[in-house]
């Protein structure tokens, strides 16, 4: 018999007794998100997942970049398009990132996930790093293409203002000392932020501007060639797993932080007593 | 109703009174169009060209300036716990504080700016353009400030960290507010396009800005 499917009815003091002298892994269900509320076992399966994470992380990195090196120049950009296999993953993970962001924010606010606000803050300023790589390598590919570093185009402007909303929700953390009130302020920016992220998918389909319109992900299919499309896809995945790797190692310190920080206000406490 | 109308009179009467500062928006406003010609020097012809964007930019900081005072004083007197637990919905609420806080220190902005037009050779046409956008942009730059305000009570800190929280989310209405005022000044495109982004965005932040307040609030104080 488990947690949900007891009768009221029935539920007297003795039932509570039973529930709660039972082995705690009975009623706990397999869902893993339940599973991984506990930050201990989050850690033990960290542990043992990080270092297969980074394994393949480095493998998809070395394969995308040796594939890259084998990249045909393209006829009218020449060797600068290689930028690209760096550019366009970095800015895809930088709108990915707030997505994720914003999922832990819902868990924060809704589900009151222990660890949604650990992974909201642990992704800030990785998806802060990924969205300043996209800025800069867009504009050392936008200098020879171009002819200027940087251009008020839709797009470009629309990342920059998630740039500073990524070091705004930054400054926000850094702010407040007590983590689960910086959590739920974090969390209401995040999902107010978010409304940026279809504004720069589609600012440069709202807006004809100097960026080019989507190429990969677009109805009817992708119009890059399959030399420049397969490398593309296998850097996207590395970043991808890059992320996920070094976000997962994020919580870690994270959990690890708040651990050695509430040690310490219990070690000042006994001291003043 | 007569809830959500007492709070908006009770919060246009404060703001207007002594030590309500509503009028030092305006002032920040005249001190902010005065000293730009000192930074690009007096070149009437340059002035009236930068003029709505100077303009815009003057009220953005103006709106901003204010913005603290939103929920920090109903925090300070303990209004604020009567008002997050009454029977009124606090969405409602936060709305109609939002909408007293514009009448009190969005409105006066847009009735300065015929007069620090002259001061920036607009002409009229162009002063009329500037003030219609004002008229259309204020009210999303105080519903979104406003979730930077109930996020910087709830967490005791005001100042810098709001201002840096919400210039970001200001930024469409800049572009558009200017965009609009100089199709009709300069053209070439129309007055139509940027004008009706503008107004989309102030009906969408009259509607994501109670709720996302409302939320930092319920989640947030303690």
């Amino acid at each position: 018999m488990g947690w949900t499917d007891l009768d009221p009815d029935q539920l007297s003091t003795t039932s509570f007794v039973l529930i709660a002298s039972r082995d705690p892994r009975d009623y706990q269900d397999a869902m893993t998100l339940i599973d991984l509320a506990n930050p201990t076992r989050f850690l033990a399966l960290t542990a043992r997942l990080l270092p297969w994470l980074a394994a393949a992380t480095v493998i998809l990195l070395a394969v995308g970049l040796y594939q890259t090196s084998l990249a045909p120049d393209d006829y009218q950009q020449g060797a600068t398009v290689k930028i690209m296999f760096i550019h366009v993953p970095n800015a895809w993970l930088s709108m990915f990132v707030w997505g994720v962001m914003s999922i832990a924010s819902l868990g924060t606010l809704v589900w009151r996930h222990p660890l949604a606000d650990v992974a909201a803050k642990a992704a800030a300023p990785i998806g802060a790093a990924f969205t300043f790589l996209a800025l800069l390598t867009g504009s050392l590919w936008g200098r020879p293409m171009w002819g200027t570093y940087w251009e008020w185009d839709a797009r470009l402007t629309s990342v920059l203002i998630l740039f500073l909303m990524y070091l705004g929700l930054m400054a926000l953390w850094r702010a407040v000392d007590d983590p689960s009130r910086a959590a739920r302020a974090a969390a209401v920016l995040t999902l107010v932020g978010a409304i940026n992220l279809p504004i720069i998918k589609f600012s440069v389909d709202w807006w004809n501007t100097l960026h080019q319109p989507a190429s990969v992900m677009r109805m009817g299919g992708s119009t890059l060639d399959k030399s420049f499309l397969i490398p593309l896809l296998v850097m996207a995945v590395a970043f991808t797993l890059l992320f996920l790797t070094l976000h997962l190692a994020a919580m870690r310190n994270e959990i690890l932080r708040r651990r050695v920080r509430s040690l310490q206000m219990m070690q000042a406490s006994q001291r003043a007593a | 109703m007569t809830a959500l109308a007492a709070l908006i009179r009770r919060d246009i009467k404060i703001a207007l009174r002594v030590g309500g500062g509503a009028l030092i928006g305006v002032l920040f406003f005249l001190t902010v169009v005065v000293l730009m010609p000192f930074a690009v020097g007096p070149d009437l012809a340059l002035l009236s060209r930068l003029g709505p964007a100077i303009l815009w930019l003057g009220a953005l900081l103006a709106s901003l300036l204010t913005l603290d005072r939103l929920f920090m004083a109903d925090h300070d007197d303990g209004s604020l716990d009567l008002i997050t637990m009454s029977r009124t919905p606090l969405e409602l609420s936060c709305a109609a504080k939002a909408l007293a806080h514009w009448i009190a220190s969005g409105l006066p902005l847009i009735v300065a700016t015929p007069v620090l037009g002259l001061l920036l050779n607009l002409d009229a046409v162009a002063t009329g353009a500037v003030a219609l956008t004002l008229l259309a942009g204020t009210p999303a730059l105080t519903f979104t400030g406003m979730i930077g305000a109930a996020l910087a009570v709830t967490l005791h800190r005001g100042g810098l960290l709001m201002a840096v929280l919400v210039l970001p989310l200001s930024i469409p209405v800049l572009i558009f507010g200017v965009a609009a005022s100089q199709a009709v000044i300069v053209g070439p495109m129309t007055f139509g396009a940027p004008f009706s982004i503008l107004c989309a965005l102030s009906l969408v932040s009259l509607v994501v800005g109670p709720f996302a307040a409302a939320a930092s609030l319920r989640h947030g104080l303690d």
